[in-house]
Parts: C-alpha cells; sequence; structure tokens
C-alpha cells in the first residue's frame, strides 16, 4: 500500500483518502445548504406580506413569471436541501470522516470509488443549478413541480428542456450515492477491527449502516421511474400516460417508494450523531445499547411499508388506507424506543451543557414536536383536510430542518475539534446556538397554524387572514440568517486559528469511541496497527 | 480467501441489489396494471362473458359520463343519462362519437367507475373500449356498452351504503395516428 502524502490540488482532486473526501463533502454541502437557504430566503421574503410584489421587483420579472419563479425556487430549495446539503454532510462528510476512525479501520474498503462519489456530486449540482436557467414551462425558465415532479405536470407540463437537466442531475447524484453506500456496507461488513463486532460497533457507524442498506434499495427505484419520466417526456412512452394506458398514479407509488425511506435516509444518521453526543455529555453509556441499534433497522424496515401514506388524497379504498395508517403508525414505537433511550442516557448523567449537547438536546426536543405531528397526520381522515397545507410543510421542517439540520450543527461542533485540531469559541458559538435555537421554532411553529387555517403549500400567494403568522415567520427566517452569519463566523474563528488547541479527547470520559483515541487532527493513515476491542 | 476478493464480493452482491431494484421498478409497471385489473383499484371495471344470470332485489342507478382529451376533436356524449339498474341484471348502454374534422382519427378510450371501490363489482360483457375506434372524416357512430354489476356486492359491507355508480369513459388520440397526422400537416 503507498503511504505518500500527495500535497497541493493533487491531495484533494485525486484523493482517495477518507478523512479529506469526507472534508469535501462537508464543505460541499456548506455551499450547496447557503443556495439553498438563499432560496428559502427569497420565498420567505415573498411570503411576508399578502399579494405578489417581492420577486417581481428583486428579479425585475413580471408578476406571471415570478409566480412560476416562486414554484422554482420551492423545487430548488426541495431537491438542494435533501439531495446536496442534509445526505452530503450527515453520509457522505461525517459518515465518510468517522466510520472507518469509529470501526477502527485504515481507511474506505474502495478508495478510488470513494473518490468517484464525491466527483459527481459536483456535476450533479451543476445541472441542478442549470435546470434553473434553461427553459422549462416553454415559455419560463426552470421547473416548477416540487421535489416530487408528479407527472404530468413534469412530462407535458414543462415541455423545456429544463426538467430533462434536473432528471440528469438526480441520476448522477443517485449514482453517487449508490457508489456510497456499497463502499459503507462493504466497509462496515469486512473492515471492522479484531473484536469489533456489529454489537459493540458504535451506534453512528450502525446508523450508516442501516443508511446505507436503505439507499441500495430506495435510490435505484427513483433512477426507475425519473428514467420513465425521461423516456415519456423524449421518446414517446407512456408509462404515466393514460392516452397510452399509462397512469400518472403510478409515478407517486414509485416516488413514494423512494422518497419515504429517504427521510429515513436522512434522519438515520442525526440518530447515529445524538446517540454519541448525549451519551458523550452525560458521562454514560447510551441507554439500551442493542435496543438503539435495531430500532433503528426496524425503523428501515417498516420505513419501506408505508409510502402511500403521502397519497391519502388519490382515492385509495378504505382497507388499504386503514393499513398505511396502522404501519405509520406502528414506525413511532421504535421512534418512542430512541427518544425515551436518550432521555434514560441523560438520567442520572453527569451532564455538561457544551454546545454539541445543546444542539443534541435541541434535536429530540424539536423532532419530537415533528414526530406528533407526524402521528397526526399519518390519520387518513386528519390528512385529507391537512393535506399539502402548511402543516405537512412545518411537519416535515421540525423533523428534517429542525432535526436532521440540527444534527448536523451538533456534529459539527462535537467533531470540529477533531477533524481541525482547533476548537470552536464556546461564547459565540452558544449564543449562535440561541440565535439559530430561537428563529428556526420562529419560522416553522406559526407555520402549523397557517396550515389548520388551510394555507396550501408551494403557493406564492394567499388570503389576508393568513398575513398575520406568515411576518411572523418571515421575521423568525431574518433571524435564523442571523443564526447562520454566526455560524460562519464561528467556523472561520475555529478554523483561522493559527494554534491546534484541541486535545485528543477533549470531552473527557464519556467519549469512549475509537476516534477520540487519535490525535486532533487524525494523522493523515490511521490504525496501520489494527486496534484490538476488548 | 484475501481481503479484497472478499471486499469485491460484497460490492458485487450490494450492486446486483441495486441493478435488481432498478428492474423491479420497471416490473412494476405490469404488475401495478395487473394489480389494478384483478382488484378493480382505481374503480378499474371487471370484463366477463355474460352475467351470472342471478338477479337481485337492489336497485341501483348507474350513471354514464364522457369526456375527451384536450388533443381529440370527437364530439363524445352518452344517449341516456343514466339507467336504473337491478344488481346482475346485463343491460344495455349507447354513447355516440361523432368526427366533425375533416381527417379520419383511430382513438382509445379509458375508462373506470366511481365511487373506486365498486369497480370490482363492474363487470363488462362487450364495450367499445375494448378496441380502438375509427372514425372518418363527419362519421357518426354508435356505441354499445353491456355490463352489469356483479351479485357479489351484495356481500361486501364496504359497499352496503352505494347506491349510484358512475360510469366514465375518456377519449384518446391514439399517440401513432397523431404522429402520423402531425408529419403529414408539416409537409
Amino acid at each position: 500500500m503507498a503511504h505518500e502524502n500527495p500535497t497541493g490540488w493533487r491531495r484533494w482532486v485525486y484523493s482517495t483518502n477518507h478523512k479529506d473526501i469526507g472534508v469535501m463533502y462537508l464543505w460541499f454541502s456548506f455551499f450547496a445548504g447557503m443556495i439553498g437557504f438563499a432560496m428559502s430566503g427569497l420565498m420567505r421574503m415573498e411570503l411576508a406580506e399578502p399579494g405578489v410584489q417581492f420577486l417581481p421587483e428583486f428579479l425585475g420579472i413580471t408578476e406571471d413569471h415570478a409566480r412560476h419563479m416562486f414554484n422554482v425556487l420551492t423545487t430548488g430549495h426541495g431537491l438542494i436541501m435533501v439531495f446536496f446539503m442534509v445526505m452530503p454532510a450527515l453520509i457522505g462528510g461525517f459518515g465518510n470522516y468517522f466510520v472507518p476512525l469509529m470501526i477502527g479501520a485504515p481507511d474506505m474498503a474502495f478508495p478510488r470509488m470513494n473518490n468517484v462519489s464525491f466527483w459527481l456530486m459536483p456535476p450533479a449540482f451543476i445541472l441542478l443549478l442549470l435546470s434553473t436557467v434553461v427553459d422549462g414551462t416553454g415559455s419560463m425558465d426552470g421547473f416548477g413541480g416540487g421535489w416530487t415532479a408528479y407527472a404530468p405536470l413534469s412530462t407535458t407540463g414543462h415541455p423545456g428542456p429544463s426538467m430533462d437537466l434536473a432528471i440528469f442531475s438526480l441520476h448522477v447524484a443517485g449514482a453517487s450515492s449508490i457508489m456510497g453506500a456499497i463502499n459503507y456496507i462493504t466497509t462496515i461488513f469486512n473492515m471492522r477491527a479484531p473484536g469489533m463486532t456489529l454489537h459493540k460497533m458504535p451506534l453512528f457507524s450502525w446508523s450508516i449502516l442501516i443508511t446505507a442498506f436503505l439507499l441500495v434499495l430506495s435510490l435505484p427505484v427513483l433512477a426507475g421511474a425519473i428514467t420513465m419520466l425521461l423516456t415519456d417526456r423524449n421518446f414517446g412512452t407512456t408509462f404515466f400516460d393514460p392516452s397510452g394506458g399509462g397512469d400518472p398514479i403510478l409515478f407517486q407509488h414509485l416516488f413514494w417508494f423512494f422518497g419515504h425511506p429517504e427521510v429515513y435516509i436522512m434522519i438515520l444518521p442525526a440518530f447515529g450523531i445524538v446517540s454519541h453526543i448525549v451519551s458523550t455529555f452525560s458521562r454514560k453509556p447510551v441507554f439500551g445499547y442493542l435496543g438503539m441499534a435495531y430500532a433503528m433497522a426496524a425503523i428501515g424496515f417498516i420505513g419501506f411499508v408505508v409510502w402511500a401514506h403521502h397519497m391519502y388524497t388519490v382515492g385509495l379504498d378504505v382497507d388499504t388506507k386503514a393499513y398505511f395508517v396502522a404501519a405509520t403508525m406502528v414506525i413511532a414505537v421504535p421512534t418512542g424506543v430512541k427518544i425515551f433511550s436518550w432521555i434514560a442516557t441523560m438520567w442520572g448523567g453527569s451532564i455538561k451543557y457544551e454546545v454539541p449537547m445543546l444542539y443534541a438536546i435541541a434535536f429530540i426536543l424539536l423532532f419530537t414536536v415533528g414526530g406528533v405531528t407526524g402521528v397526526v397526520l399519518s390519520n387518513a381522515g386528519a390528512d385529507i383536510v391537512l393535506h399539502d397545507t402548511y402543516y405537512v410543510v412545518a411537519h416535515f421542517h421540525y423533523v428534517l430542518s429542525l432535526g436532521a439540520v440540527f444534527a448536523i450543527f451538533a456534529g459539527l461542533y462535537y467533531w470540529v475539534g477533531k477533524m481541525s485540531g482547533k476548537q470552536y469559541p464556546n461564547f459565540l458559538a452558544n449564543v449562535q446556538f440561541w440565535v439559530t435555537f430561537i428563529g428556526v421554532n420562529l419560522i416553522f411553529f406559526p407555520q402549523h397554524f397557517l396550515g389548520l387555517q388551510g394555507m396550501p403549500r408551494r403557493y406564492v400567494d394567499y388570503t389576508d387572514a393568513h398575513a398575520y403568522w406568515n411576518k411572523i415567520s418571515s421575521y423568525g427566517y431574518l433571524v435564523t440568517l442571523v443564526g447562520v452569519l454566526l455560524f460562519i463566523v464561528v467556523m472561520a474563528i475555529t478554523l483561522f486559528k493559527k494554534k491546534k488547541d484541541c486535545a485528543d479527547n477533549p470531552w473527557g470520559e464519556g467519549a469512549t469511541t475509537l476516534e477520540w483515541t487519535l490525535s486532533s487532527p487524525p494523522p493523515f493513515h490511521q490504525f496501520n496497527e489494527l486496534p484490538k476491542i476488548k | 480467501m484475501t481481503p479484497e476478493r472478499k471486499n469485491s464480493r460484497v460490492a458485487a452482491l450490494v450492486g446486483l441489489v441495486a441493478v435488481g431494484m432498478v428492474g423491479m421498478a420497471y416490473a412494476a409497471v405490469p404488475l401495478y396494471e395487473l394489480f389494478c385489473k384483478v382488484t378493480g383499484y382505481g374503480g378499474t371495471t371487471q370484463r366477463a362473458e355474460v352475467a351470472s344470470g342471478e338477479v337481485l332485489d337492489r336497485d341501483m342507478k348507474v350513471r354514464f359520463n364522457a369526456s375527451v382529451h384536450r388533443d381529440m376533436p370527437w364530439d363524445f356524449k352518452p344517449i341516456q343519462i343514466s339507467q336504473e339498474v337491478k344488481v346482475g341484471e346485463q343491460m344495455l348502454a349507447h354513447y355516440e362519437a361523432f368526427n366533425p374534422t375533416d381527417k379520419t382519427i383511430v382513438g382509445t378510450a379509458t375508462f373506470n367507475v366511481t365511487p373506486h371501490k365498486a369497480g370490482e363489482y363492474f363487470a363488462k360483457v362487450d364495450c367499445f373500449c375494448f378496441t380502438e375506434q375509427v372514425l372518418k372524416p363527419g362519421e357518426r357512430i354508435d356505441m354499445p356498452v353491456v355490463y352489469f354489476i356483479d351479485p357479489l356486492i351484495a356481500e361486501d359491507p364496504n359497499l352496503d351504503e352505494v347506491s349510484e355508480v358512475t360510469l366514465s369513459y375518456t377519449f384518446f388520440v391514439m399517440e401513432d395516428e397523431k404522429a402520423v397526422q402531425e408529419t403529414a400537416n408539416s409537409r
């Protein structure tokens, strides 16, 4: 095995080192996240007041064009945050950096494939950005059919090449994720250090293993479905076109067969990170370790048999709905196991409220809020009323934007010292947490009220009755913007420090996983002598 | 086995699963169609050779609906708005289509019934929708439907409150024919 330390651009572009690739994923996710966040800012400013005035003025376009632009922003925001921010950060970033460290492996099983996985992401992202500036509807640019891309709006509704570019983008990003998943599964199955049995493996590695299986089983279905869209659009097939015997509802089934596991793909690694942090700062091992691992496996499994709860309004018969209601509610059981195990881990622990711990506790709180509204929405009867309203928007932002994203922040603060050798400025990081916490809740909590009042999602405008809470929500965005800017400041102060001031294990006896036995930052190649786990 | 071989084997297996799932996505297309036909899902009607002969003393109203895709120039409508039927009784209904253009147009109809859950019990013995329809310029044709409501409906408690069923057709221009026309027009 070659042990040279490449330098300059070669170190990054030709990189086969899991830590370098992980860091590149995190940077990629940061830039994509900023673009996705800016898009949501444009939407929130437009929605600050009734009427359509901000976008036409800000972008210098007609009101009709602004309506379409709003839909393009919704679509872009969703796709970017899912495929180019959360997934690269949690799976590609933390997964690459810490799975080999935690299981005591020198690197990933297929380092070159790892390089390909990462370098497919920027072209995929460029394709998606290009799709917003080429013809979509025939008269206006960009695809405005939502991240779900339901036919026929994504077939006959958008004849321009914009949708085709978006499809290619998802193909490329999907190929990247599937290669990554193959890499993780092989690494975790074959390269654990001697004595590291699956039942001793840290929970973050467990979460990545289960996530990788979900990716392999669900992403190809999306790839198939969007390929059918592509051939329907360009080559005269009629998979989703009734005039040729197809059925647009079939697209929804295929999409959600992917789409529901996808939400667990985004949240399971977050569960893993939070488990580590809660245990570290409570100075106790995770309560119910095996239960935690198998709860994630159960969530992953059940996640594949509940997809039609996204489709209660398409005309499912009552027995089918009853099944999907029951199956969906069952997910609350393993999820409850996790929530209560985290609380039980903290119970009686010697808790230190460091910033990662604040984020982890906030995660547990906010994820539970999103989980509870999820149980509400799982009822087919209630969902008929709430379907496609802001209640749904509030629900999935509580589990993803305040759940998965808080876990990313938690992981960054937890591991930035390990990754860079430099610890974050504590006071400013605390301020950053509280500003962000208040900001995001101010954005999304009022959206529950808007949804219950009947405000539909993906609309550029609303009646005056919804003006009050929309205004609050938009103010919340401004607070969050301060939080995001503070985050950039905190990270800049950390990374521009001259001195490496982070100990090998800055968190003390609670941090027991293998990455804390290495230096901060870890050596370029670690575990040439495999560690023995007792 | 060397570690490299072991790794390749796991990777190949997982890769095969991924490829298999793409195959499953495509397999879903015919499976979904079959599933709809068998279960009457989405209001898909059933096909029968002949009515079973058993007629129950349960009255139902069958309403008829007709529509066309926006590219379809035909004038298409039901002759009767509704029919009163007894469950199990074989009935004949008529639709009518007129081609007001000066071109021959081939059309094909999709169909279903609402409420969707009645699809399982709505059986057609003969229907214009089973085959393609060809209308010459200015031609007007009568399109019969022979149907009955399956007496098994009485045994399904989910359909106890259903006393009215709407049979709906939508006519589309056959895709191939449209392409032929377009190339003919552009010449």
